[in-house]
């Protein structure tokens, strides 16, 4: 059983292929994960009956020699993804019961591929979180845990807002995990778990289907165990869909050419800027020590790497925490209890909206809600949201002109490794500071990798970024592949099924 | 400027009305502004609407082009700017009936900018009233407060369809101005196939900013009367409006800028909405959709191929068939009544027939309460009796004779007139035995009017037409007569 679960979704996919292994059998594993590991509360839902359904049916597509790219890979769908039949809810109470009649086109192009739907995952609600603590179906547990230090014996987060969808990929509950990042949703919690985290470029993934959080930063995109499997992933979950206005119409690169190309030549000849501006006050010394390893590693392996400045960055995270909140309180506006979900009566339509939202939304959503209502609002528009427009451009800017010099950017994933849950949601601003190094690709619309780099002195994984100019993910590829080759990480959490 | 004789008259002097309107024109489309839905009218509750209109998670807007298309031909014949690069907002509030939460407007850079179009009043004066912009919108879904002692119903139906506001300049002085700008905008639609204008069902619906000033002040605070879906309820809610303003300033008082309701019953006007509890809408850009950005080209070609709009149609009516300005303007308000005009003038007394179109057979279908396209009459017939007038067949009162047998049974005029008789008599032989007759029957009149009496004339033509039983060509028996007594 070990054995199963040890494989990758390409070492998996070769299995399948040459029928040591069936589909049923792979996905029988992956269930039984599952139930072993429900104390990381990470399924908000299973659907094993289906996925038996769907791994029958990959079974006989791989007899008939029709096997597609995902065929027969169990993979476990972040609560934000629309799925026709299977209850959607945001992981919030607003959402409940809410059953949807269509799909999305992220988890359909993956369906299309093969691949079997183990349930639905947890997230922060709306996937407004960077702890995946404010989801109706309470905080989801990080399978690592401290070997030593303060945080020894305390639960702690695997991150937000896919924290589930990391949670079950460290504790080897699911083989691959759509997650969606808006901010850091998928990077941030890949790196507080040991994982492959990419956020393609927006445009990438179509986001119809997909529960809105902040229509101008929302991405789907891969969360996987290695660089191989995310450029597999991605491969799927990519594409062009005339029913997103924002979708981009570019063919993907060969992604694993691209993951070829870096086992065969390294890196070499590819100029990494190092950006002076992420070097932040307060940041843990094995942060700093990481980084360095990384930018050495990628000089070992044949690139040149060269200090860039990025001199907008530190009004990224301001920025941010006004756009996407602004966008938030208009694509939330829809949860009003009329059509669809929870609904709690009143005697007046205003007085049944009230308690509606009041009783469906946790606080965090209701605080950013407050927020993006306030920042829209006649008076304040100009100095907020116009603002943070301005200053979005500004940072756009400042990629745009670094990329003229360099083919990609190395900086830290996260500024901590993974923290206990419960302990910094009182404040929020420090909640938010953990998106510092991973906001503003979302606001430059460029992609980013996180990789696992390396262990923190408690024995806790550590990621390190990448981030493209728009379009390439396949230099994202090939450098993760050269820095995952060169860290060598081969940890596995401690509350990972067997 | 201050065109004196739209001035309004008060209890202390003089008024200057000022009034803009925003029209609202829905969007002749299959289709939905951004969903797939049919957009028809007349559908059972709910059953024309997408997982976008319902605002379901995670459903996205896709703009459907051929409203963009209908925007800018309508921008074309409005002799407006067309932007070729415009932004959709959205504008938030809640309403049960708004599923999103938001409308998708255009709110800082509308598709059409400014343009204007020229009204013509009654006396045949003509004015330029200024548009200054026109933005595509999604209208609103349907709630229905009589259908359960306590819920109240949503019919999704119109969610999402495309409208147009048209926003106009504050630029007309009179109600008459008003219903003339809202009439000629309509006919523009309808000629250019934007908009099918019909009010009664919603899809040309107009708010009515009003205020009032001294002539020469600055201007008034404005109210604002939603929603007027006809022509009679515009005049009436503008002069209602215009009537409280005033009375209300001369009583010392001050209006407030308000949002109103037109009462259709009473033909009052009343409040809505004052300005403290007007919204704060929050636009901004819609993040799920991209500016809209045309091609230059694109529009030329659009451009290029245009109808005839209702100014072009109107001068080529006086131009190509020496119509008055008045019978023009009448025939030209909407394209099939100029098609069925064309078709009945070829080759005919143009003129004559304007004058039997528009007031033989408008009051006809009038009165049977028929439009121009269910008319009994064929244009091709029409055409027919006016050529028999023409030619000398009938005379013009036998030819209301031969009318009026074709509206009951929509026969042939010439048929008519074959079957019934009504061929005139111009054989001058027969006319003269009349004459001959009625002069010997009406001797002593005959001395009075050789012995000055000229007025008798009227009287023997009279005579000698009874005697034919209308049939006798005027023209000759008028020749004759005078022949016979003169000479």
């Amino acid at each position: 059983m070990s054995d199963i679960l040890a494989m990758t979704a390409v070492a998996a996919r070769q299995a399948l292929d040459n029928k040591s292994i069936s589909a049923v059998e792979l996905t029988e594993a992956y269930i039984k994960a599952g139930q072993d590991t429900a104390e990381n509360n990470a399924y908000v839902l299973t659907t094993p009956d289906k996925a038996i359904d769907m791994a029958k049916a990959s079974d006989a597509r791989i007899a008939k020699g029709d096997a597609g790219l995902l065929e027969g890979i169990p993979i476990g769908v972040k609560d934000m993804f629309c799925t026709k039949g299977v209850e959607t809810t945001a992981s919030s109470r607003i959402l409940k019961g809410f059953v949807p009649t269509y799909e999305s086109t992220v988890t359909q192009n993956l369906w299309q591929d093969g691949a079997v739907m183990l349930g639905k995952i947890n997230c922060d609600e709306f996937a407004m979180g960077s702890a995946n603590e404010t989801s109706a179906f309470g905080a989801v547990i990080n399978p690592w845990t401290a070997s030593d230090g303060p945080l020894k014996g305390k639960a702690l987060t695997p991150g937000g807002s896919s924290g589930g969808s990391a949670a079950v990929m460290a504790a080897r509950s699911a083989l691959l995990a759509p997650g969606t990042d808006t901010g850091g949703s998928i990077r941030q919690p890949a790196a507080f778990c040991g994982l492959v985290g990419l956020k393609p470029t927006y445009g990438r993934c179509s986001r119809l289907g997909i529960v809105a959080f902040a229509s101008s930063l929302d991405q789907a995109g891969p969360i996987t165990r290695d660089v191989a499997d995310c450029a597999l992933m991605m491969t799927s979950m990519a594409s062009y869909d005339k029913g997103d206005s924002t979708s981009i119409d570019a063919p993907m690169p060969d992604l694993m050419a691209a993951l070829t190309k870096a086992k065969n030549e390294g890196v070499k000849g590819m100029r990494i800027g190092i950006p002076d501006e992420y070097t932040i006050d307060g940041m843990p010394e094995q942060i700093v020590t990481l980084w360095e390893q990384g930018r050495q590693w990628l000089e070992d392996a044949g690139a040149t790497c060269v200090p860039v400045s990025l001199p907008h960055t530190k009004y990224a995270l301001p920025a941010y925490y006004i756009i996407a909140p602004a966008e938030a309180s208009s694509n939330l506006a829809r949860y009003d209890g009329v059509r669809y979900g929870q609904r709690v009566d009143g005697a007046t339509l205003d007085e049944m909206y009230a308690k509606t939202r009041g009783a469906g939304f946790g606080d965090e959503v209701k605080r950013r809600i407050l927020i993006g209502t306030y920042v829209l609002s006649a008076g304040y528009y100009d100095a907020y949201y116009i603002k943070a427009q301005k200053i979005r451009r500004l940072i756009q800017n400042d990629f745009h002109q670094v990329f003229s010099g360099v083919d990609a950017l190395l900086t830290p994933s996260t500024p901590s490794a993974a923290f206990a849950l419960g302990e910094e949601d009182k404040d929020p601003v420090s909640m938010f500071l953990n998106d510092v190094f991973t906001v503003p690709a979302n606001l430059a619309g460029i992609p980013a990798i996180s990789v696992p780099a390396g262990l923190s002195s408690d024995g806790l994984p550590l990621g390190l970024q990448l981030i493209a100019p728009a379009l390439r993910e396949d230099t994202l590829i090939e450098g993760a592949a050269m820095l995952e080759k060169a860290a060598g990480f081969n940890h596995v959490a401690s509350g990972a099924a067997s | 400027m201050t065109d004196v004789s739209s001035l309004v008259e008060g209890r202390t002097g003089k008024w200057e009305v000022v009034i803009g309107l925003e029209v609202h024109a829905q969007v002749s489309s299959q289709a939905k502004l951004f969903s797939g839905a049919s957009a028809a009218f007349g559908a059972g509750p709910n059953e024309h609407v997408s997982l976008v209109d319902a605002a379901m998670p995670g459903m996205l807007p896709v703009i459907n082009q051929f409203c963009v298309e209908q925007a800018v031909k309508t921008g074309l014949g409005l002799n407006a700017e067309i932007n070729l690069f415009s932004i959709f907002d959205r504008k938030n509030y809640f309403y049960a009936d708004l599923p999103q939460g938001y409308q998708i407007s255009q709110y800082k850079q509308p598709i059409v900018g400014e343009g204007s179009i020229t009204i013509t009043l009654a006396d045949g004066s003509t004015r330029d009233i200024g548009i200054e912009r026109l933005h595509l919108e999604q209208d609103a879904g349907k709630s229905m407060h009589d259908q359960h002692p306590s819920k109240s119903y949503i019919d999704l139906n119109r969610s999402g369809v495309a409208l147009m506001e048209i926003v106009s300049r504050p630029d007309m002085r009179s109600a008459e101005e008003a219903a003339a700008y809202v009439s000629k905008l309509r006919a523009i639609l309808r000629f250019l196939g934007t908009c099918d204008g019909n009010m009664e069902q919603g899809s040309l619906r107009a708010d009515c900013n009003v205020s009032v000033r001294r002539p020469g002040e600055e201007l008034g605070t404005r109210t604002e009367t939603k929603n007027l879906n006809s022509i009679r309820f515009i005049a009436q809610a503008i002069n209602s409006e215009v009537a409280r303003q005033i009375e209300i300033i001369e009583d010392g008082g001050t209006i407030d800028q308000e949002t109103r309701l037109f009462d259709t019953s009473t033909g009052q006007t009343r409040t809505m909405r004052s300005k403290e509890d007007a919204h704060d809408y929050r636009y901004f850009p819609d993040p799920d959709l991209l500016p809209l950005e045309l091609d230059a080209a694109w529009v030329e070609t659009l451009r290029q191929s245009l109808p005839e709009l209702p100014d072009a149609l109107r001068t080529r009516l006086m131009d190509e068939f020496g119509l008055s300005a008045y019978d023009a303007g009448l025939i030209s308000e909407d394209r099939d009544t100029a098609a069925w005009y064309e078709a009945a003038a070829a080759g005919r007394d143009a003129k004559l027939v304007a004058n039997w179109m528009t007031v033989e057979l408008f009051g006809a279908l009038n009165r049977m309460g028929l439009d121009l396209a269910d008319s009994p009459v064929r244009p091709d017939q029409l055409g027919q009796l006016v050529e028999r007038i023409s030619d000398g067949t009938i005379s013009g009162r036998i030819a209301k004779d031969v009318f009026a047998i074709m509206l009951e049974d929509g026969a042939d005029p010439d048929q008519v007139i074959e079957e019934k008789g009504f061929k005139q008599v111009s054989d001058t032989g027969a006319i003269e035995a009349i004459i001959d007759t009625v002069l010997a029957e009406n001797t002593d009149k005959v001395d009075e009017y050789r012995g000055g009496k000229d007025k008798l004339f009227g009287f023997f033509v009279g005579q000698v037409m009874k005697a034919s039983k209308g049939q006798a060509n005027p023209g000759v028996v008028n020749d004759l007569l005078r022949q016979k007594l003169n000479g």
